[in-house]
């Protein structure tokens, strides 16, 4: 198996020399964000430097100040809420199952997706630790947390040339259902 | 205070606290297996990291995944106990007990006003099933969302049989990444509307390291659409396919795809009477 390729932020145009498929290692600083926490950004703005800056699409469970669980939650949601994150800067966006087009469009020549396998929140806690948070009055799970990344291990899903892994398997699935469907078995 | 409240209480508790922290012996040995099998660079890496946390959870005895789900509960009670309301008081109490001490995410909310009463109990949550056995067992069956969120009950034509197993595949095709594949499908076919869903869900307590002739079918033409684990393209989108069937009108065909995520939580506790 190929080596991870390690990344450290803030991230710069290295990140456009990844592509859709390849294993990279993330360290350095990420900033969690949920549904709640994109609204008031967009609202209020953005309480840390984007430049270069890593999303990680989750709700962390927190204990004495300490990371419990922090899995990555369903990207999706946030489909028609980065743009602007994107534009102020931030580079990489992180989270489970992928995005839409519009947000793979708004990565060109800018950034990447990385996706983390969903359901290991203990192995992302384990490569974790609290840095400060923002927004706390949104609740534990919405906040804006601030952590540093020790390694974590994660896949680039959508690439900054328009190469989407999540697009590919769907594609392919949909035409292997077609040909299924045709195989006389309905 | 009813001498049966506080070892169903103490049982329920023990039961979420290991469902979300230990995985059961055959979904390891499934996701292994499967783990062996895959050929796919991204997949396998997929699988090195649901390996490791597995593994990472169980040494810091921490929940699995931060989704630790809602409680469904299956409780066996053998002839000599009564069936009163302290059994389903005291499993909720085990609920409220587990969701501090272990600690589970709060997850459950009233369905329309959507507010959080904060212990992962509420009105008819937790789900309790009873029946009569020979022991006195709790087995609870956390759910996350993620996952049920993708499940589907359809009311076939009764002579398209053959068309169940598109159903399922159809799932999956619809669910891509969301459920967190590599699955485990809890297939229920046959009773009503509503006894359909409640058989699928129940196959998911079923060992999901062996499949009959039937379910290994199924589970075959769901692989070969290549969702793969995370929707990142692999050989293997289900590590099994479980079915529970019950007799049905002659006029329906009630088919429910109950979907779980490859952390197929459930634990199983006998109540201990002083």
């Amino acid at each position: 198996m190929k080596k991870p390729i390690q990344l450290k932020t803030p991230l710069g145009y290295e990140v456009l020399s990844l592509h859709a498929g390849d294993a990279v290692e993330l360290s350095g600083i990420v900033y969690t964000a949920r549904d709640e926490a994109h609204l008031r950004m967009k609202e209020e703005g953005i309480p840390f430097d984007p430049k270069g800056a890593a999303i990680y699409h989750c709700g962390p469970v927190i204990r004495d100040g300490k990371i419990i669980a922090a899995g990555p939650t369903t990207s999706a949601r946030m489909n028609a809420l980065s743009g602007f994150l994107l534009d102020a800067g931030v580079r990489a966006l992180i989270g489970k199952g992928g995005m839409d087009s519009t947000v793979r469009k708004q990565l060109e020549g800018r950034g990447v997706y990385l996706a983390l396998t969903g359901g290991a929140a203990v192995l992302a806690a384990s490569r974790m630790r609290l840095k400060r948070v923002y927004f706390e009055d949104l609740g534990m799970a919405e906040a804006v947390w601030k952590i540093e990344l020790d390694h974590l291990p994660l896949v680039v899903g959508i690439d900054g040339h328009g190469g989407d892994l999540f697009e590919k398997v769907r594609v392919s699935a949909k035409k292997e259902y077609e040909r299924y469907k045709i195989g006389g078995k309905q | 205070m009813d001498a049966l409240f506080e070892p169903v209480a103490a049982a329920a508790e023990q039961a979420l606290s290991e469902a979300a922290v230990f995985l059961p012996a055959d979904v390891r040995r499934a996701i292994v297996r499967a783990s062996e099998k895959e050929s796919n660079p991204v997949a396998k890496r997929e699988y090195a990291n649901i390996l490791r946390n597995i593994a990472l959870a169980e040494e810091l005895r921490v929940p699995l995944c931060q989704d630790t789900g809602i409680p469904i509960f299956y409780v066996t009670i053998p002839p000599d106990v009564p069936l009163t309301p302290v059994i389903y008081d005291a499993v909720a109490e085990g609920v409220r007990r587990a969701t501090k001490s272990v600690p589970l995410r709060p997850n459950v909310v009233d369905p329309l006003t959507r507010h959080n009463t904060g212990n992962n109990t509420g009105g008819g949550m937790p789900v309790v099933h009873v029946r009569s056995g020979d022991r006195f067992t709790i087995t609870v069956l956390p759910k996350g969302a993620g996952a049920e969120n993708c499940s589907r009950v359809a009311m076939l034509i009764p002579s398209h049989v053959y068309g169940i197993e598109g159903f399922v595949v159809e799932t999956m095709l619809l669910a891509e990444g969301k459920p967190c594949p590599p699955v485990v499908i809890g297939l229920g076919i046959g009773g009503s509307f509503d006894h359909a869903a409640a058989l699928a869900k129940e196959a998911l307590l079923q060992p999901i390291d062996e499949m009959t002739e039937y379910e290994q079918t199924i589970c075959d033409s769901v692989n070969r659409i290549g969702i793969g684990p995370m929707g990142l393209g692999g050989d293997i989108t289900a590590l099994a396919v479980k079915v529970k069937t019950a007799s049905c009108h002659t006029a329906s065909l009630p088919v429910a795809v109950n979907v779980q995520c490859w952390a197929n939580r459930h634990a199983t506790v006998e109540v201990k009477q002083r």
